[in-house]
């Protein structure tokens, strides 16, 4: 990278960063900044966040009783599939990789940005009309027809569904945009002395997401027109009646939507190979097994849509392939799991808030990629299909997977992105609160759905009810623990101790820039090193920090 | 362009953009970047041709009935626009790296015509279909039976969908049974044979299958999507001709022109799988 530019350009000495070196609307809504992005992102996907939350709260709160609670069964139609379409398309999908991984993917690479920052603010702009579009089938009425969109039933409801998956429709150019750039930046910007076995695996993680993201999503793309000419026109092409297939709809849809949930996961498991080594104070143990599996994880991803569709008539030959190909998934998350488990093996580890959420993440995700496999074989799945186990596995993965290791990469680079710390003893209680809490919620689904109770399902039979009652005390626990979370973090961004530069002592190349960063990163060319090498820092108590040993100038 | 590059001083080029350390670089992510969108668009596309297979596998009749109602010689005129078209476009980034300003904007204003040929045949063709009747889904319009099904060559070429299909009594829906949707391998309508409908080729269109709507609903899709596409191009290429007009291409700077020629000739590929695809049955 460039070398003479930092000091002969203005980043005054002292206290300038990105966050405060320019003012106004203007400055952030048409910033080419890949952080301030990042952080625009983060306040879209949390207001979303906060949202998907309240409706989910919703939910259980109606399924308290076996029948009326709150709302009428048709509400009770809108307000899953609402909740299903907001936590899946305006939080999870960006959450990791726009959010977090805007803000940290230029840093980790020693670049001032990515390679097409205006894609990236197009990405954003898309983001938010997409939001508004799928905000504004709530104004028309809801949509009942489930975050799945299934035909025929999507194609003969009277509820706003062709706003909704129009608004889906843009997202996913948003998402295509963002893996796009993504790409290219890690082709094309990556410093000198740095291979591809040099970056941190929350690159790899990143790759791995972009291509599913790349690949997967005009799929859903055309998905989507498709369904919104069936409504507009009445095409026919998913109308029985005139010749079409509902069928190959619930193909279409699941080629994007099954890759779709390593979109999901992938970042998420980048974050926790960042975290688990940091906080073990030890090396990543199998570096190149965990890249390569996020590849592997992201080829398979492609080859399993069908397991979706067991009960939906497939021949068996394919049933039989796909759950063949579905057991294969396993095998490269197994890989990762391990690895990480082996990492912290005789690490000295240090339960900070990130780390207890990263062993929460192993923990939840095991569950959710174990029952994964009941799924996956053909047999339980006839038992199991459309019922709360099938709602308890997903939420397992992607919140107890994909959200959780989303909370511990909040904390692990709050600081880096706010110049502040949040106060660790609360972080640490609220990390507890919301993993006890969610067990309490989704476990008891686990076993209702395995004794029949069936999802989507408004009213239900009487010996449900304690089940249903657990699960849903237990939402409410993971709300406070949440609104802990909400309030602890605010706070910090005014109260909080100033960050130093590393408060964790990660080696990644974004800890060698200030806390938070000036608008182009670092003010100093960065070193570039083993992203996983401990061994040449030392904590600074005076700075609440860790820094780089000066003794010896390492250029071995 | 707009963003400030401040503190550069080598050759300071006013297209470099302040985190790319050459032009080179610049180039080369930007091409990159554009053919990864190539590669979307080419999965946008992939549906659609898809849903194509799956129906063209399981109802050829259909398609090999329906496709007569096209004009093979405006969807070939179109063809041929089109080649032309990529060509004068790649002749126009040629001349971008050339720094030839007159015979750059020559180029991409024929570019532009032909886009606009191109769109005013589809729209003759459109018109024709729409004044018969020949559109997707509910909107079509059964066309006059030509003779009774017994008559063609003697072999019922009428599928009967009776007896493929148990069709409930008010007619409503033929949902298929389960094996010969998309996915099912088990061997469907045996009595359909290939299309052997369109066989007659006397001019007359031969007795109608059923669902002949499906061909025209994928029709009007995949070739709506195309025009649409050619639309987003002439934009693109609008906009290149303006800034060609100013004199902004040269030898050091071509990456926009290089940019949209690349997903000009994708929209040109997209059409040449179109045209056999939909005009050229047999």
């Amino acid at each position: 990278m460039s070398t003479h530019d930092a000091t002969a350009a203005p980043p005054a000495v002292g206290s300038e960063n990105y966050l405060n070196c320019s003012h106004g609307f203007r400055s952030w809504f048409f910033t080419l900044d890949h952080k301030r992005i990042g952080v625009m992102y983060l306040a879209s996907i949390l207001s979303f966040f906060l949202l998907g939350g309240i409706l989910a709260l919703l939910i259980r709160t109606e399924l308290l009783t076996p029948t009326r609670t709150l709302m009428s069964a048709d509400d009770y139609n809108k307000v899953f599939t609402l909740h299903g379409a907001i936590m899946i398309f305006l939080f999870i999908i960006p959450g990791i990789p726009a959010a977090l991984g805007n803000f940290v993917l230029p840093l980790m690479l020693g670049a001032k940005d990515v390679a097409l920052p205006r894609l990236n603010l197009a990405s954003y702009h898309l983001y938010l009309v997409g939001a508004l579009i799928a905000v504004l089938s709530i104004v028309q009425g809801g949509v009942d027809a489930g975050w799945t969109f299934y035909a025929p039933y999507s194609t003969t409801t009277n509820t706003a569904v062709v706003t909704l998956t129009l608004g889906v429709f843009v997202l996913g150019f948003s998402s295509v945009f963002t893996g796009l750039n993504f790409i290219v930046t890690m082709h094309k910007m990556r410093p000198a002395g740095m291979g591809w076995f040099d970056m941190p695996l929350m690159l790899w993680a990143l790759y791995a997401t972009s291509i599913i993201q790349v690949l997967a999503t005009p799929i859903l793309g055309i998905t989507m027109v498709l369904l919104i000419v069936e409504r507009v026109m009445g095409i026919g092409i998913f109308d029985p009646a005139l010749g079409g297939d509902p069928v190959l709809y619930q193909h279409f849809f699941w080629f994007y939507s099954h890759p779709a949930v390593y979109i999901m996961i992938l970042p998420a498991m980048g974050i926790i190979s960042e975290v688990v080594s940091v906080f073990s104070r030890k090396h990543i143990f199998g570096y190149r097994a965990i890249a390569y599996s996020s590849i592997a994880i992201a080829a398979f991803s492609f080859l399993v849509w069908g397991h979706h569709m067991f009960t939906s008539g497939q021949s068996q030959l394919m049933n039989m392939i796909f759950s063949a190909l579905t057991f294969s998934v396993s095998i490269p998350s197994a890989v990762k799991m391990f690895n990480w488990l082996s990492t912290m093996y005789k690490g000295s580890i240090r339960f900070d808030t990130p780390m207890i959420y990263a062993l929460s993440f192993m923990f939840l995700f095991g569950i959710g990629g174990l029952t994964g496999l009941f799924l996956g074989s053909l047999a339980t799945d006839v038992h199991l299909h459309d019922t709360y186990f099938v709602v308890a596995h997903f939420h397992y993965v992607m919140f107890g997977g994909t959200v959780i290791a989303f909370l511990a990469g909040l904390h692990y680079w709050w600081p880096k992105m706010f110049g502040r710390m949040y106060d660790e003893k609360w972080g640490r209680i609220s990390a507890i609160i919301i993993s006890v809490g969610f067990n309490i919620t989704f476990f008891t689904q686990f076993v209702m759905g395995s004794q029949g109770m069936p999802r989507r399902y408004y009213a239900y039979v009487d010996k449900f009810e304690p089940y249903h009652v657990i699960s849903s005390i237990g939402s409410y626990l993971m709300a406070v623990g949440f609104f802990m979370t909400a309030w602890y973090l605010v706070k910090s961004l005014y109260r909080g101790r100033p960050a130093p530069a590393n408060p964790w002592g990660g080696a990644a190349m974004e800890w060698q820039a200030a806390s938070p960063p000036v608008l182009h990163n670092f003010t100093e060319e960065p070193v570039v090193g083993d992203p996983y090498d401990y061994s040449n820092q030392t904590y600074d108590p005076a700075i609440g920090g860790y820094v780089r040993r000066k003794t010896e100038v390492s250029d071995r | 362009m707009s963003t400030p590059h401040e503190g550069r001083d080598e050759h300071a080029d006013p297209h470099l953009q302040h985190h790319f350390e050459s032009m080179a670089q610049q180039y080369d992510s930007g091409k990159f970047g554009m053919w990864l969108f190539l590669v979307t668009e080419v999965l946008l596309f992939g549906g659609l041709f898809c849903a194509y297979a799956v129906y063209r596998a399981n109802h050829p009749e259909i398609f090999a009935y329906a496709h007569q109602f096209l004009d093979k010689t405006l969807g070939g005129l179109n063809t041929l626009v089109l080649i032309v078209s990529s060509l004068t476009m790649a002749m126009a980034v040629r001349c971008a790296q050339l720094g030839q300003q007159r015979r750059l904007k020559q180029m991409l204003a024929a570019t532009l015509l032909c886009a606009c040929v191109f769109l005013a045949v589809k729209g003759v063709e459109y018109q024709h279909k729409w004044k018969h009747g020949l559109l997707w889904g509910t909107r079509y319009v059964a066309q006059g039976e030509t003779a009774a099904p017994a008559d063609a060559a003697g072999v019922v070429t009428t599928p009967e969908p009776a007896a493929a299909v148990p069709v409930p009594a008010d007619g409503g829906t033929t949902l298929p049974h389960a094996a010969t949707g998309p996915a099912g391998l088990a061997g469907d309508h045996p009595q359909d044979g290939h299309g052997a409908a369109a066989h007659g080729g006397h001019g007359s269109a031969g007795p109608a299958p059923r669902n002949v709507q499906l061909f025209f609903g994928i029709y009007f899709v995949m070739t709506g999507l195309h025009g649409i596409h050619v639309l987003a191009g002439m934009i693109a290429i609008g906009w290149l001709l303006r800034r060609a007009s100013a004199g902004e291409f040269g030898p050091q700077y071509f990456a926009p022109v290089d940019f949209v020629g690349l997903y000009w000739h994708l929209v040109d590929l997209i059409w040449i799988f179109l045209f056999p695809l939909l005009y050229l049955i047999h």
